[in-house]
């Protein structure tokens, strides 16, 4: 991987400006925190200035100078069209159907795009207690399309989850569908190394496309299951000068912000 | 009626061990100087509600207050984990805790219901969910028109909550601004509420007609406490103090070095500290 370093930027950058191209200015975005912030905000300032980004405290439409910590940071509700209340935000605007991408990240995740973050090892007697599911079990099933990213690792992508937080695929197939699941659950995995989507039939997570100077070999070493490819595998374009500007600008704003050493645009 | 108390009385009249409560604040204006003033009383026994327990609920967990904890994401949102309470449930330190998980939508519906009255949650949820085989509390309702299986969960009651808001009229009506959370159900789906407030204003009568006014009648006691979310934030008071919260994962991560600092910050201190901590988060308006 440090083939991408010699190339001006990082696998991190190149996930988080790979999963920004995917989202459209008239997407309805439901913004999970961490990688997904990061890469929502990014499409935002470069090639989707129009794109509504939903956190889950409420917050419609907004347009964070620089990330924010938690998901209720004060600068979400002063920059949105509005914010309502929280069970309204999940009745009326993620049940309600007004959600087209669900942005997910992961501590664990399968093949079918089944997400863990509550517990490693039994849930009676964790090994490590995670923080839980918070919105996501149902930013999973009620958003038309759930999109995820992070960082691959052995530990991370698994053959088997030990918890189901959020369902994506289940074990593949129409299993969404045998739940009286309506929408189309995981449909992209965007990580450090490559972009992944589901195979139309089985569900399994297939590679479409390799980030520059990554090869299927290191995508296999840095994931549990055996990993399927495309026939057709794609070279990710790498990031442009202006998405790179923009993603460092905007991670050197929120660092300064959240070390309390600057105050961005309010100082 | 309506009482404006010093926060010690406050709390002392309307907490009691073995009590249900719910501090509740979403990220934004979370009751910590009423958390503080609980610990500083040592209340035991106590089931502990709240969506996001964060770093108050890490506290009373760590300082062996809870029975019991029913949540929706128990982690220090942007941070990571919360120690203590990992402490709690991975190793029964310092006392054991009984856990009732739930996802947001799941604890939102569910104060709903409470602040509806009603005896249950009904919506679409937990489908392919872990979290229906472990809590018991997790069920399914078939709707008798469509057919549709539904996800329900008890309603919540709790028999006290807390929380922060911006301000009081001299009448005792409450105002609540900016990121409103869950705050007004959980108001009134408790059997009592106590608000602190950052300060009393003489009257309410130029607000918009549409603001999120809890009456007075629907509170049992406010404090006036300014500060009295730090590090949390009041949204036109102060910033949320993020430095503070990437501070607490090492304080939290030691079982000393938090017994050391909740001395120091909790035990020692009072609710009159709050306003000098937001005093460098004020903005320069």
């Amino acid at each position: 991987m440090s083939d991408a370093k010699d190339m001006g930027f990082t696998p991190n950058e190149m996930m988080t400006i790979a999963a920004s191209r995917a989202l459209k200015s008239d997407d309805v975005c439901f913004v999970g925190i961490g990688a997904p912030s990061a890469a929502c905000n990014v499409a935002r300032l470069t090639h989707a200035p129009d794109i509504t980004l939903i956190y889950e405290s409420g917050t419609i439409g907004t347009a964070p100078d620089v990330l924010p910590l938690s998901i209720g940071d004060g600068e979400l509700c002063e920059t949105a069209v509005t914010t309502v209340a929280v069970p309204e935000m999940f009745r009326y605007w993620l049940q309600g159907g007004r959600i087209s991408i669900g942005f997910l990240g992961a501590a664990q995740l399968d093949k079918f795009g089944n997400i863990n973050t509550t517990v490693i090892g039994d849930y009676a007697h964790p090994k490590t207690r995670l923080p839980g599911g918070g919105g996501a079990p149902e930013i999973a099933t009620s958003s038309r399309q759930v999109y995820i990213t992070m960082a691959q690792s052995k530990r991370g992508m698994v053959e088997k989850i030990d918890f189901f937080t959020s369902f994506g695929h289940g074990d593949g197939g129409d299993h969404r569908k045998r739940l009286g699941i309506d929408t189309a659950g995981p449909t992209l995995l965007i990580t450090d190394l490559a972009i992944w989507k589901p195979d139309p039939v089985t569900k399994e997570f297939t590679v479409v496309s390799l980030h520059p100077g990554v090869s299927r070999e290191q995508v296999q070493e840095t994931c549990g299951w055996t990993v399927k490819f495309a026939e057709a595998l794609d070279e990710t374009p790498a990031p442009t000068e202006l998405e790179l500007k923009t993603l460092r600008d905007l991670q050197a704003r929120t660092k300064a912000a959240h070390q309390g050493t600057a105050k961005g645009k309010a100082a | 009626m309506i009482k404006f108390l010093p926060l010690k009385e406050a709390v002392a009249e309307n907490l009691h061990d073995g009590d249900t409560v719910a501090f509740e604040g979403f990220t934004h204006l979370i009751p910590t100087a009423a958390a503080h003033e609980a610990i500083r009383q040592g209340f035991r026994d106590l089931t502990l509600i709240r969506m996001t327990p964060d770093l108050i609920y890490d506290q009373m967990i760590g300082m062996g207050m809870a029975k019991k904890v029913v949540f929706s994401y128990v982690g220090n949102p942007g941070v990571g984990l919360l120690r203590r309470a990992r402490d709690a449930i991975e190793n029964g330190f310092p006392r054991a805790i009984e856990v009732e998980e739930h996802s947001h939508a799941g604890m939102a519906n569910a104060y709903e219901a409470g602040a509806a009255g009603l005896p249950c949650a009904v919506f679409r949820g937990y489908r392919g969910a872990g979290l229906a085989a472990v809590n018991p509390n997790i069920k399914s309702v078939t709707c008798p028109f469509t057919g549709e299986v539904l996800a329900a969960v008890p309603a919540i009651r709790p028999d006290v909550t807390f929380i922060h808001a911006q301000k009081a009229d001299r009448k005792g009506n409450v105002l609540v601004e900016g990121i409103i959370g869950i705050q007004k159900e959980a108001v009134l789906a408790a059997k009592r509420a106590v608000v602190t407030v950052e300060e009393v204003v003489d009257n309410f009568d130029d607000l918009h007609p549409n603001l999120t006014v809890l009456p007075s009648w629907t509170i049992a006691a406010i404090s006036v406490v300014p500060g009295g979310s730090h590090p949390s934030y009041t949204h036109g008071y102060y910033e949320r103090d993020n430095a503070a919260y990437l501070e607490w994962d090492e304080i939290a991560a030691d079982r000393d070095r938090f017994q050391t600092w909740m001395q120091k910050n909790v035990i020692e201190s009072s609710a009159d500290d709050f306003a000098g901590r937001v005093e460098r988060l004020r903005k320069a308006a």
